[in-house]
C-alpha cells in the first residue's frame, strides 16, 4: 500500500524531502515547446515528437456538493516512441481535506495513428491500461455513469478496491484555418468485474490567439497562447446508454507556452447537471525534453 | 562474403537507403501543392520569425544550425534547398512518419511559411551526417 505522505514516517519524511528536488531537477533539463492544444480531457491528433519525453503535472481541484474539497495531481511522462506511436506513463494521487493524502494508482497509455500524412479527418487510436484505487480523483475522463456520488467516498473507503481497467478511444482531429477540432469517443471495461462496458465522449476546440509569429522575441505576445473550450462527460453503459445519470462538463480553456520553457493551461469546468461538481478547476504545467535519450548518449 | 565486401554493401544499403528516404518524400507531394508561392518569401521580418519558430520546434533534431543532429537529416542539403517553397510546407504539414518526421499541422499556417522562409535563407551546406555524406562523395 502507498504511504500516507501526511505522516512522520521514515519513508514519508524521505519522500517529502527528495520528491521537490527530483522533480525540480527534471525541470531544469533542456526544453522545447510543445504544440499541444489546451485540452485537459480531449486529446487531439498530436503525437509526441519522436525522442521527445514532455512531463506533465496535472491538477484538479473541487468541492463535491456534501463532501470534502480534493486536490488531484496526475503525473503524466509522454515519450514520442515513433512518428506514428506515442506512449505516456501516469502516477496519480490526491489530497481530500479532512482526510489524508494518497497515491492512487497509475495508467499505461498507448496512442497508435494508422494513417500516415494529414487528412480532413486525422484519427488515433488509443488503449490504456489502468490500475487505480477509487480513491481517485484525476477525472482525466467521465465514463459510464460516473457521478459526484464517487467523490464522496473517504480516502480510506477508496483506497481499499483497486479498478484494473481497460479504455479504449477513437480520437477524430482536424484542423481548420488554425483551428483543432477534436473528438473523442471512449469505450471502458473494468477487468475484474463483470461491469459493462462503459462510455464517454468529449469534444474540444481550441485556436492560437495569433496565427504568424512576430519578428522580434517576446514573450507575453499572443502567439504564445491558446484559447479554447471542451466539453465531455458520460454516455453510460452498453446496458443504459446515453447521457443521463452521469456527468457533464462544460469549460472555456487558456494556453500559455512559455517561449523554451514550460506551457501552463488553466480551464475553470462547469458541471452542466445535478450528477456533476459544481466548478471544477484544472490546470497543468507541461515541460517537453528534447531527444532526451540523445543527451544521455552525449554525457 | 569478405569483411571488407560487407561493409561495402553495408555503406551501399545505407547510401541507397538514404537516397531513398529522401526521395520517397518529395515525390509524394502534389503538383498543386509543388507550385504553392509563400506568402513570406525572402521577407526579412518573416525569416526573422521563421528563425525564432526554427529554434523553438526544429532545432532540437536538425540542430540549431540546420546542419542535422545524430541520424536526424540536414535541411541544408541540395534535395531540401533546391526543392520549392510548396515542397517544404507540404512536408511540414504532413511529416514523414516512417522516417520519424512528425506533421507540424498543429502550427498555425502562416507559422509554418514562416518556417519555410527561414529554412530557405539559409542556403547549401555541408551535409554532417556521414552516411549522407558518403553518398555525397559518390555522386
Amino acid at each position: 500500500m502507498a504511504p500516507d505522505l501526511r505522516q512522520n514516517t521514515p519513508v514519508a519524511r524521505a519522500l517529502r524531502a527528495r520528491l521537490l528536488p527530483l522533480l525540480a531537477a527534471l525541470f531544469i533539463a533542456m526544453s522545447c515547446l510543445a504544440q499541444e492544444p489546451p485540452y485537459f480531457v480531449t486529446y487531439s491528433d498530436y503525437m509526441e515528437e519522436p525522442g521527445n519525453l514532455d512531463m506533465t503535472l496535472k491538477g484538479v481541484n473541487g468541492t463535491p456538493k456534501y463532501g470534502n474539497p480534493f486536490l488531484s495531481q496526475t503525473l503524466e511522462l509522454e515519450y514520442g516512441a515513433k512518428g506514428w506511436w506515442t506512449t505516456e506513463v501516469y502516477l496519480a494521487g490526491q489530497h481530500t481535506s479532512d482526510d489524508s493524502t494518497i497515491f492512487t494508482g497509475w495508467r499505461w497509455e498507448n496512442r497508435f495513428r494508422p494513417l500516415s500524412g494529414e487528412h480532413f479527418i486525422n484519427p488515433v487510436f488509443y488503449v490504456e491500461y489502468e490500475n487505480v484505487s477509487l480513491a481517485d480523483k484525476s477525472l482525466l475522463e467521465i465514463t459510464g455513469h460516473d457521478s459526484v456520488s464517487d467523490l464522496l467516498l473517504t480516502n480510506a473507503q477508496g483506497r481499499s478496491k483497486t479498478e484494473r481497467s481497460l479504455e479504449t478511444k477513437l480520437i477524430l482531429s482536424s484542423k481548420a484555418r488554425g483551428w483543432d477540432i477534436s473528438e473523442n469517443f471512449i469505450a471502458e471495461k473494468d477487468l475484474n468485474e463483470s461491469d459493462p462496458w462503459e462510455f464517454g465522449y468529449s469534444l474540444g476546440v481550441s485556436r492560437p490567439l495569433a496565427m504568424a509569429a512576430r519578428g522580434k522575441a517576446c514573450v507575453v505576445c499572443p502567439e504564445n497562447f491558446s484559447a479554447g473550450a471542451e466539453l465531455y462527460g458520460g454516455l453510460g453503459t452498453i446496458d443504459g446508454f446515453g447521457l443521463r445519470a452521469t456527468s457533464h462538463y462544460f469549460g472555456p480553456t487558456i494556453q500559455f507556452r512559455v517561449p523554451r520553457g514550460p506551457s501552463i493551461t488553466f480551464s475553470p469546468n462547469f458541471g452542466l447537471n445535478a450528477n456533476s461538481v459544481g466548478v471544477l478547476y484544472r490546470f497543468d504545467v507541461s515541460y517537453e525534453v528534447e531527444q532526451i535519450f540523445h543527451h544521455w548518449g552525449e554525457k | 562474403m569478405s569483411r571488407q565486401g560487407g561493409c561495402c554493401a553495408i555503406v551501399l544499403g545505407v547510401a541507397i537507403t538514404c537516397a531513398a528516404a529522401e526521395a520517397s518524400w518529395i515525390e509524394k507531394v502534389p503538383q498543386g501543392d509543388q507550385e504553392r508561392a509563400n506568402p513570406y518569401a525572402k521577407q526579412t521580418a518573416a525569416i526573422a520569425a521563421g528563425s525564432r519558430l526554427f529554434a523553438n520546434n526544429c532545432a532540437q533534431c536538425h540542430g540549431s544550425d540546420a546542419l542535422g543532429r545524430g541520424k536526424r537529416p540536414s535541411l541544408r542539403t541540395p534535395e531540401v534547398q533546391q526543392a520549392t517553397d510548396g515542397e517544404v510546407f507540404w512536408l511540414l504539414k504532413n511529416g514523414n512518419r516512417r522516417h520519424g518526421m512528425p506533421s507540424w499541422n498543429s502550427l498555425p499556417e502562416p507559422s509554418r511559411w514562416q518556417i519555410v522562409a527561414y529554412v530557405k535563407s539559409l542556403g547549401e551546406s555541408i551535409p554532417s551526417s556521414p552516411a549522407c555524406a558518403t553518398r555525397e562523395k559518390q555522386r
